[in-house]
Formats: structure tokens, sequence, C-alpha cells
């Protein structure tokens, strides 16, 4: 496994035609490494979703190049595609988007499920996961009787119990207080994140910034900026 | 079962309401699909009911006749003639008609009468009391005892009665294969009497049984019985042309078929909606699952697996309560007219397949249409 976890190639992503044409993404370069925590800033509208969605395999640019392990995604067949976000990526949704009518442990042995994994097994799994993010005790209850944060901390173990590569987190801290959005980032940085793994975390909550290893700052659609943050507090993940 | 089917299941029967709202749906579009298609099929099996008791391979009658009950009376030619044609092993005349019975209490009651031919006694019901030799005897009646056998103040053998004002003598008890449609007592005699206690036109038989010598002589006796101008049906062709004419005839078949189609857009409606209603409340929860790297086609299998097994267990509940109400039904009334059979199961079953494909398109439809990327943007 090479240090570049994702590079991007000068994507370009436009929505809609003629007058209605917008662009969302316009010629975005970057590369993101493994053992590194990148946030993606900028305001509403500057195209940092986009951009995820493309680097992620789920977006398709209009122009551009996406290399996730130096391979390039956009070359691949839709069910291969399915198939590295399965086995390589791991999405955080911003409203979590856990199964209400699962218990918390069949929710994280989702993805293992995809896998194929043997249904006894992949819930054994998916305690050991929650057991990483401290809800082992709660693995027999339903999302919806967690608060916000625990079942931030769920997504995450659902996130990492199909081991990927590259963490992809959009807004973790939207829906959470302060403190809560802190703790939450904190243990991705000191728990989730490993020299084998990437975590991409797209945000404006600059309450946050301080465990970042790069932030990329977007606007109207360009990267305006991409700092190395030398004073970010350091990962120490057992992780994986 | 697949982990991802467990899934499936889970989603499904943990959404307690909506799971319940689907079944109700289906079980009940089931239930009166079934009620009424049985209803129908006991309706036409009674309508048969003396074509299968009197059991002839050959029923000789006028080409108009449409059903058993409304025979049109055939000239005494006909006997001779059916007799004569080659292949015919024998040929018996038999009489159905009704009469008025006056039993000891006073009261009136139609009896539907069944004259056999005096030599042969061909289409005798069996015997459970009394020899069937008494039948020859002065005013000798067999009363058959089924559903409609208190309507006589359940005569014993011995019993006398009034019927259309000649005395009538109870030889013996019967059973027969298949119950009557109209509700009324069936009374057998011979012929020769069953037609001197009924008033008749000038010609008397209304049926010509034949036995052929051999099936593949069949053919030969329906073309030279069509040449005297008569039709000769065998059992199954007579039992279906009186389902045909009650079908398609009466407004029976249509009322039926409309009510059914009733009964299956209740209940695709209600599967349709609700189970489009449990997709898009999952519907970003599925989007997830497609950014996760669930395929189309893992989806598409949740969905129709979601579908299919509520439409079973649908399926499942409403046979099961449609024919505990039949049970229950025919404890109280012994003549009601109602059977499941195995093609108003095998129907039903297909309707449910429908309301499980409609309703899996519409989900499936949706959900392949939201795109993972919509799950980004919220």
């Amino acid at each position: 496994m090479g240090n570049v976890a994702i590079k991007a190639n000068a994507l370009v992503k436009w929505f809609g035609e003629g007058e209605a044409k917008t662009t969302a993404v316009k010629s975005a370069s970057f590369e993101a490494d493994f053992g590194e925590l990148l946030y993606i800033v900028g305001p509403s509208g500057s195209g940092k979703t986009t951009l995820l969605s493309m680097i992620s395999g789920i977006l398709k640019p209009n122009e551009g190049s996406v290399l996730v392990e130096g391979k390039d995604i956009w070359q691949m067949k839709s069910d291969d595609i399915a198939d590295l976000r399965l086995h390589k990526i791991g999405f955080v949704f911003q409203d979590y988007h856990l199964f209400p009518r699962l218990t918390t442990v069949e929710n994280v042995a989702i993805p293992l499920i995809l896998k194929k994994m043997d249904w006894n097994e992949a819930l054994k799994v998916g305690l050991e996961y929650l057991e990483i993010v401290g809800l082992k005790d709660k693995a027999q209850l339903q999302p919806v009787k967690l608060s916000g944060g625990e079942q931030q901390r769920v997504a995450i173990a659902r996130a990492i119990a199909g081991k990927p590569d590259i963490l992809i987190f959009d807004e973790p801290t939207a829906s959470l207080d302060g403190d809560t959005g802190r703790k939450i980032v904190e243990f991705v940085k000191t728990k989730i994140l490993n020299p084998e793994r990437c975590v991409i975390i797209v945000t404006h909550d600059s309450r946050i910034y301080e465990y970042a290893d790069s932030i990329m700052k977007m606007e109207d659609g360009n990267i305006i900026a991409f700092e190395r943050n030398t004073n970010a507090i350091p990962y120490m993940s057992h992780e994986k | 079962m697949s982990s991802i089917l467990k899934i499936a299941l889970k989603l499904l029967v943990n959404d307690r309401s909506k799971f319940i709202a689907l079944l109700v749906g289906i079980t009940f579009a089931v239930f009166l699909m079934i009620m009424m298609m049985s209803m129908f099929s006991g309706i036409l099996s009674r309508s048969s009911s003396s074509v299968y008791n009197v059991g002839a391979k050959i029923w000789v009658m006028d080409p108009a006749v449409n059903n058993a009950t409304s025979s049109i009376p055939m000239p005494d030619y006909v006997l001779s003639s059916a007799r004569s044609i080659n292949g015919v092993k024998y040929a018996v005349p038999i009489y159905f008609g009704n009469a008025l019975v006056k039993l000891k209490s006073g009261a009136y009651q139609a009896v539907s009468v069944v004259g056999l031919d005096d030599a042969t006694l061909y289409g005798r019901p069996e015997l459970i009391e009394g020899k069937i030799e008494d039948i020859y005897a002065e005013s000798a009646f067999i009363v058959v005892k089924d559903a409609e056998f208190k309507k006589l103040e359940s005569p014993a053998v011995g019993t006398e009665f009034e019927i259309n004002d000649h005395r009538g003598l109870v030889v013996g008890l019967a059973k027969v294969a298949s119950g009557g449609l109209f509700g009324i007592p069936t009374v057998y005699t011979t012929y020769n009497r069953a037609i001197t206690y009924i008033p008749s036109m000038r010609f008397t038989t209304s049926y010509i049984l034949i036995e052929p010598k051999h099936e593949s002589d069949i053919p030969f006796i329906q073309q030279q019985i069509k040449k005297l101008g008569y039709q000769a049906l065998t059992r199954d062709q007579f039992v279906r042309k009186i389902s045909d004419f009650y079908t398609y005839q009466t407004g029976m078949g249509m009322n039926v078929l409309m009510m059914t189609a009733i009964s299956f857009i209740v209940g695709l409606s209600i599967s349709g909606q609700t189970f489009y209603t449990f997709i898009l409340e999952n519907l970003e929860r599925f989007g997830a699952l497609k950014a996760i790297g669930a395929k189309g086609n893992e989806l598409i299998k949740m969905i129709l697996f979601q579908a299919s097994f509520t439409a079973l267990i649908g399926y499942g509940l409403g046979v099961g309560l449609a024919s505990a109400l039949m049970i229950l039904a025919k404890l109280r009334l012994p003549s009601y007219a109602a059977q499941v059979t195995y093609t108003n199961l095998t129907f039903a079953f297909f309707m449910v397949l429908i309301m499980a494909g409609v309703s899996s398109y519409i989900g499936i439809r949706k959900v392949l249409q939201i795109q993972p990327f919509d799950i980004f943007r919220g």
C-alpha cells in the first residue's frame, strides 16, 4: 500500500444544462494520505459534499479522475465501484442513517452482512466494534433510544466495522452540541485514525479544527487553500 | 436464510404497525377472494349434483337444456333409437321433477323427485336404511338423508306422507355424493310412479342415460344422437354445460368476477400503499445501504423478499380465515354451499403474487432511483 490514499485530479462537476447549469466543483485536485485526518471546510454551497461524493465513488465527475490506492475508480464498472465502497471506504453520514428498526449491533453489522458474513459472526464482530466505541452495553437497544452522540458513535462503529482504508465523515458535528462534537472528533483522531487509514471530514465547524492534520478550504467550487496543521493532536489508535 | 434477507425481514416485521397493516390488507383481500370463489365453486358443484349422484356416463337431452333441473321431456322414440345405436350397452330413461309433500304437521314442503327406470333402477342412491327392492312397493319412496332431510321432519322408514295428493311411504333412507343447489329435499321413486304422481306433458323422459360398451364408442353415439336432433353429453361435458350456464347466463359468474376483482383491488391498494409508505420511510436507509456498497440486485432481493414474505403470510391467514368461517357456517347451516378448491387456492395465490409484484415494483423503482449522493445532500 502506498502512502497516498486518495488522489483527485482536476475534478469538475456541474449540474443542469444550458442556463440552469451550475458548476459545483471547478477543477479540484488534492491528495489525502494514509494516517492523515483531512478536513474539507468551507461555507454551504462551496462544493464540499459534491467533492466528497466524487472521491468516494458515489457521484461521477464530468471531468477529471479519482485514484483510490492507485486505481482510477471512475474507470470501473458500477458494481465494482460499489464493491470498492464496501471494502475500502467507510461512511458516516450527517444524519447517521441508522436503521431504527434494527438493534444497535445489527446496524453495526450491516457492512459485514453486505460482505456476505454469516449473521451470527457479523453480530459478534459488530459487538467488538461497539466495544471500541464504548457502546457494547447498548448493543440490543434500538438507535432511537440512544443520544445523538451515541448514535454518531454507532454510525462510526458501522463505518469501521468493514475495516475500510478510508473513512469519510459528512458534517459529523452538525447535529451535536459543541462538547459532544469535540468528543466525537477526538475519539476519531485518537481511536479510529491509524497509519493505514485515511479519514476525511467535511465540516464547517471551526471548533474542531485543532484535530485536523490538513485542512482543505473550498469556496465556490474551488480549493482555495490546503494547509498542513503542524500542531494537530496526534492519533493513538489501537483499532485495526 | 441469508443474512441480508434476515435484515430485510427484521426491517419489515419490526415495523409492527406497517407489517400488520400490510398483512391485514392482503389477508382481507385473500379472504374475500377465497370466500367469493368458494361460494361460486360450491354453487357450481351443487348445480351439477344430480349429474354426479346419478353417475351415468352419457346423458341424452334436448339441446336447449342448460341445467339438470330444467329438463325438456323427450319422446319415447329417442330412447328406442338410443338403444339401437351400435356401441350402446344399455340406455334407460330417468325422470326429474318437483312435487309438494304435505307433512304430518300439515306443512307443505317442495321436494325434488327422481324417477328411476323401473327395470334397472339405474342411478339409484346408496341406501343407509331399508332395501332397494322395497321401492317397488306401493307408494314407495326413498328419501335422501342430506342437509335438507330435516325439512321433511326427519322421516324414518315406514313414515307416511302425502305427495301431490297421493299417499307416499318411506321405504328407505339414502345418501348421495352431493346435495342439491336449491335447498329442497330429494326423494327417489320408480319412473312410472313419478310420472303418475307428478303432472307431466305428453313426453315424460327427462334424460336418457346411456352406458357405452367402450369409451371409444362415445363419439359415435354422440354423432348418432345428434342425427336425431338431440344431444348426448358425457358426464363431464354436461357438468361443464351447467357450469357455463350459471357462469355466463345467470350473471352469477360476472358478479363473482366483479367481487373478486374488487377484493383484489382493495387488497392491492392497501398493500401497495402501505408497502410504498414503508419503502418511503426507509428510502434514505436504502440509499445509505447503496452508499455503503449494497448493489442494486441486493436491494431488489430485499424488497422482493419483504413483499413475498408478507404476501405469503397474508395468503395463509386469508385462506385460514376463509376456511374457518366456512367450517363455522357449515356447522350452523349444513347446506352451506361453499367449497375451497385447488383452483380457487391457485387463483388467489396468483392474485397475491400480483399484489406482491406490484407492491415491490413500486418499491424497487423508488429504491433504485435514490442516489447515494442524495443521502449526502440530505
